[in-house]
């Protein structure tokens, strides 16, 4: 990895950080469960770098088989994480 | 092709930004968790056409088992089950990033036999280190807020020495894996320190202090899927991990505020039981208060103009956000205003004690911060406390010597009147006498919330 690349990715790193500071500090408490459960959802986006961990052929390699549990791991999460938060912000009525 | 999928991830990227920025109201925040969803599988698609085609098959299956959990369980947890849920789907975020590490370090040393740089390295050893702590510590608190292992704080003597030193022997561990990459043994070892940091470190942590390692842990899992960003190269993935790091660190902030005491305090653990103060755990209350029945209580609502209820873990315990809203509806037939007033930290996971009232069809308008609500508490006829106890102590105020002194509260004593609904005069989470409790304008509604205002919403039907 190159030193250009390095900075790069922290540059987005702050930017996000920011815009995330920013933008959820003007969640209401009201919101601040499913805000969670939510962003938690959010977080399954290792499910991206468990994808690309089973790009091989075969099951005799460790590394398959952990990329295999991890697409397993995120999915709970990402699936159960916004399908929970939806069924929340359902019943939030005025 | 390349291009198409860096632009798919810019898309998911700002879905993920926009989805929360759609957060910020209860009218939109559905179609911002959905926008949210659909950058998610946008990012899931995009990284499939990457794939060499025969291994399509198998990632399919263990999409369709994951995603098949995971609805289910989403699909039948009760909304009081929420803190814990989001505790165990947490973990299982912490748990991918341990296995996309490991999995990523093994491929390139050991099945390529290739060098990895340091900072991917580094990177990973962060995502197994981060994810690992976690994926315990999730559960320890899964485990704790469910009720499968005790609430309490569990202590001992040079805990935090202990856990300082497990750390410092996970950097070792680690600094061996940089030095000589195939020392397969370092990896090991910062596994094993890393998930057993995660128990050591929640188990101090009592029942009411929950909000704050949820959020805590739930930031942990953002970090987490930064490092795993930085191993992959992937900006979408630091996107995302950012935002929710960021969303779990300003919970955290709000939580620690909520109760007047720093994060490092919290996270050391044992708060009411080390202590110094005089605490009467389990002992008589010297306290005399008034208590009033059923008839009386409902007398009382009824006269009044205006009530405001203070919820707190105990409605959810004792499920009483369904009878609740049935008092409210009967009282504002009678034109009686009735509000809520919730504290940041009541219930056992930030916005918990909203949730079961929007479940129980109370109007979110009518849910109001402390300070909101605070200006109007003295001309308040009646302020009714169900479950909750620390949060609306008086001596947060003035009693210097109080382990909760500064603590931000309900000052539900200006009211003319306040009734609480409590199963005992056991003390609350603090552990401390509730000096409220002995106010000539306060009165005990003894008994399991659910069971008597039941009874005070029949006595109100028939007047």
């Amino acid at each position: 990895m190159s030193t250009e690349i390095l900075i790069a990715l922290i540059y987005v790193l702050i930017l996000a950080s920011y815009c995330g500071f920013e933008l959820i500090s003007k969640v209401p408490p009201t919101l601040h469960t499913p805000l969670m459960s939510g962003s938690n959802a959010i977080s399954g986006i290792t499910i991206v770098g468990s994808i690309l961990c089973c790009n091989q052929l075969g099951y005799t390699q460790l590394s398959k088989i952990l990329g295999l549990l991890a697409i397993i791991l995120a999915m709970i999460n990402v699936v159960g994480g916004y399908a929970v938060t939806d069924r929340m912000l359902k019943m939030f009525k005025k | 092709m390349d291009t198409i999928v860096k632009l798919a991830y810019l898309l998911a990227s700002v879905l993920f930004i926009v989805g929360i920025k759609k957060m910020n109201k209860p009218s939109t925040a559905r179609g911002g968790n959905g926008m949210s969803a659909i950058g998610m599988l946008i990012a899931i698609l995009a990284t499939m056409v990457q794939l060499e085609l025969a291994t399509l098959p198998e990632i399919l299956l263990c999409i369709a088992i994951g995603s098949a959990i995971g609805l289910y369980v989403a699909k039948k947890v009760q909304m009081t089950q929420m803190p814990e849920m989001v505790a165990l789907f947490n973990g299982f975020g912490g748990l991918a990033s341990v296995g996309v590490g490991i999995s990523e370090y093994w491929r390139e040393s050991y099945e390529r036999g290739m060098e990895i740089h340091n900072v991917t390295l580094v990177s990973i050893l962060l995502s197994v280190l981060i994810g690992g702590i976690t994926f315990t510590g999730s559960y320890i608190a899964y485990a704790k807020l469910s009720g499968k292992i005790s609430g309490n704080s569990i202590v001992y003597k040079g805990q935090h020495l202990i856990n300082l030193l497990l750390l410092l022997a996970g950097i070792v561990a680690g600094a061996v894996v940089m030095w000589q990459q195939d020392m397969i043994i370092g990896m090991y070892v910062l596994l094993a320190i890393s998930l057993l940091l995660g128990v050591l470190v929640v188990i101090p942590i009592g029942g009411a202090d929950m909000p704050v390692v949820i959020s805590l842990l739930n930031s942990y899992s953002g970090m987490a899927a930064c490092a795993t960003g930085f191993v992959l190269n992937n900006y979408m993935l630091i996107v995302a991990g950012a935002l929710v790091g960021s969303s779990g660190i300003i919970l955290t902030d709000i939580m620690c505020k909520g109760m007047n005491r720093s994060l490092l305090n919290v996270v050391m653990g044992g708060f009411g039981q080390t202590s110094g103060a005089v605490v009467t755990v389990g002992g008589k209350s010297d306290l005399v208060v008034k208590e009033v029945g059923v008839e009386e209580a409902a007398m009382l609502f009824d006269s009044a103009s205006s009530v405001v209820i203070v919820p707190g873990y105990g409605m959810a315990v004792a499920q009483a956000q369904h009878i609740i809203k049935e008092m409210m509806d009967i009282l504002l037939k009678k034109n009686i205003n009735v509000r809520f007033a919730i504290h940041p930290v009541a219930g056992r996971m930030p916005g918990h004690m909203n949730v079961l009232l929007a479940e129980s069809n109370v109007p979110y308008d009518r849910l109001l911060e402390p300070e909101q609500i605070d200006d109007d508490l003295s001309n308040t006829d009646i302020v009714y406390v169900v479950g909750a106890n620390d949060v609306v102590n008086p001596a947060a105020r003035h009693d210097k010597n109080s382990p909760i002194y500064g603590m931000p509260i309900i000052n539900v004593d200006k009211a003319k009147t306040v009734i609480v609904s409590k199963r005992s005069m056991a003390s609350g989470y603090a552990g401390i006498e509730n000096e409220l409790f002995g106010y000539p304008n306060c009165l005990m509604l003894f008994g399991d919330a659910k069971a008597t205002l039941t009874k005070v919403v029949n006595e109100l039907k028939e007047m």
